[in-house]
């Protein structure tokens, strides 16, 4: 049996359809997950830099735990078995609403936000400690010292760092197509269920992530180039 | 909670139905990440001393390869790998292969880059006085350069080797018996134990990882240590 390679079949409806389709629930699962991630990765990397013992070592562990695992582990982990440590009424909440994608949200989040955390760490590491010592000398409170003195400088650093975190989210948002979120690559593999040309369906959604990849960390190579250079002089 | 689940199949997730039957669970977990470090280190050597060598189109090719496999995600490597071989050979390639060569081709792009930046960390000096006393550039870098950037190097091929030990995960979802198919395939057969299940997988993963992790950590801070005497 022969097979002939056929771009016009997939790029044609009703298949184009289901790819614009898909990417759009590839980009909505990624930008509610970045919202997220980047508030929880914020709390745990100040956690981790508080001097309250029981935080830094919820944070530690969250942080090992999490990047130490499969994604699709975790995937699985909250679309099967997050009954039974989520409260009743997170669980009841969480069934009316797309449990796919929320189940696929909160994966995305908890994995991401692992990362982010480390990153802003890092990020707060790079700024001298003579800034918390002199914000706390002036009176503000450890609290108010991190918001309003060493995260605003912390996150000019790890912007670059952060963004390259939700690029790998947004590729890592693949994986929810195994808890059946219709996102690109749950598409793609539909139109090779429909038309037996998986070949083709996969590389036009390739083609599709490469080109937000490229555009993304050409985004980065502007903002090291423009902001970082301004911000060192 | 049901945990005697766990137990009862805790051989299956760590052999599958091994010697009964094929390997599968954990062992065949690691053998993917074994033999998809063993194949992407080569491939990725290769890769990256292309990005470096004087050669144009070489670079072009490299440059290309690293960031093409690096923009997309692993899912579509093994998927597209999986559905371009039946086109390229004319027959489908078993589960396991298809998925290991995916591996090997993402992870050798990671590589790649890890040994490209290695090798222009040093100081250029070292290239210049190999140059110096006589060896062809083949020779100072087998020689000389690259003895020195591997070495350096070790903590970053083992973060790679934890990354791609949590990536065979993803082997899975073409099929392979693996540790996250087993769990799928206990998880559906029992029914009652989803969250003891998959606690347990990723606590094996954990494991594994957490360890390579710590070993990269005690590595990079020995490694370091080791440079600032020889300065």
């Amino acid at each position: 049996m022969s097979y002939t390679v056929d771009f016009g079949l997939v790029l044609n409806e009703p298949y184009r359809e289901w790819i614009v389709q898909g990417l759009g629930v590839t980009l909505q699962i990624s930008a509610v997950s970045i919202v997220f991630s980047l508030l929880l990765g914020t709390i745990i990397a100040v956690f981790r830099l508080s001097r309250v013992k029981p935080l830094v070592w919820f944070s530690l562990a969250f942080t090992e735990f999490f990047r130490n695992t499969p994604l699709l582990v975790q995937i699985f982990f909250w679309y099967f078995g997050s009954h039974a440590v989520l409260p009743d009424v997170v669980n009841k909440w969480l069934y009316k609403q797309d449990f796919e994608f929320a189940a696929g949200v909160i994966a995305l989040t908890v994995y991401t936000a692992a990362f982010i955390a480390e990153e802003i760490r890092s990020g707060v590491f790079a700024i001298p400690k003579t800034q918390l010592e002199a914000s706390r000398a002036c009176g503000l409170s450890f609290l108010q010292a991190m918001g309003y003195v060493i995260l605003p400088q912390a996150f000019r650093i790890v912007i670059p760092p952060l963004i390259s975190q939700f690029l790998n989210l947004i590729k890592n948002s693949s994986l929810v197509m195994t808890i059946g979120v219709m996102d690109l690559t749950y598409m793609a593999r539909q139109i090779e269920a429909h038309t037996f040309h998986g070949f083709e369906a996969f590389t036009v959604a390739t083609a599709i992530y490469l080109t937000i990849s490229l555009i993304v960390s050409y985004a980065i190579n502007l903002y090291n180039k423009r902001v970082l250079r301004v911000a060192s002089h | 909670m049901h945990w005697d689940v766990i137990t009862n199949n805790f051989s299956y997730f760590l052999i599958g139905a091994y010697p009964q039957g094929p390997l599968g669970g954990l062992a065949m977990s690691i053998l993917l990440a074994l033999g998809g470090i063993f194949g992407a280190f080569w491939l990725g050597l290769l890769i990256g001393l292309l990005r470096i060598s004087k050669n144009r189109l070489a670079r072009i090719f490299a440059l290309v390869y690293t960031e093409i496999i690096r923009g997309t995600p692993l899912l579509m490597v093994i998927f597209w790998f999986y559905f371009l071989a039946p086109i390229a050979f004319g027959h489908a390639l078993p589960e396991a292969e298809s998925a290991l060569i995916a591996l090997i081709v993402f992870t050798s792009a990671y590589i790649a880059e890890i040994v490209r930046a290695g090798i222009e960390s040093l100081p250029k000096g070292q290239t210049e006085a190999a140059r110096g006393t006589g060896l062809t550039r083949l020779q100072a870098m087998r020689h000389v350069i690259l003895p020195q950037a591997l070495f350096n190097m070790i903590p970053s091929f083992v973060n790679q080797f934890v990354s791609l030990t949590k990536d065979t995960s993803l082997a899975f979802i073409i099929g392979v018996n693996e540790l996250t198919k087993a769990a799928t395939q206990v998880n559906n057969r029992t029914l009652n134990a989803p969250t003891e299940i998959f606690i347990t997988i990723a606590v094996l993963y954990f494991i594994i990882c957490y360890v390579l992790t710590a070993l990269s950590r005690r590595l990079e801070k020995r490694i370091n240590r080791y440079q600032a005497r020889d300065r």
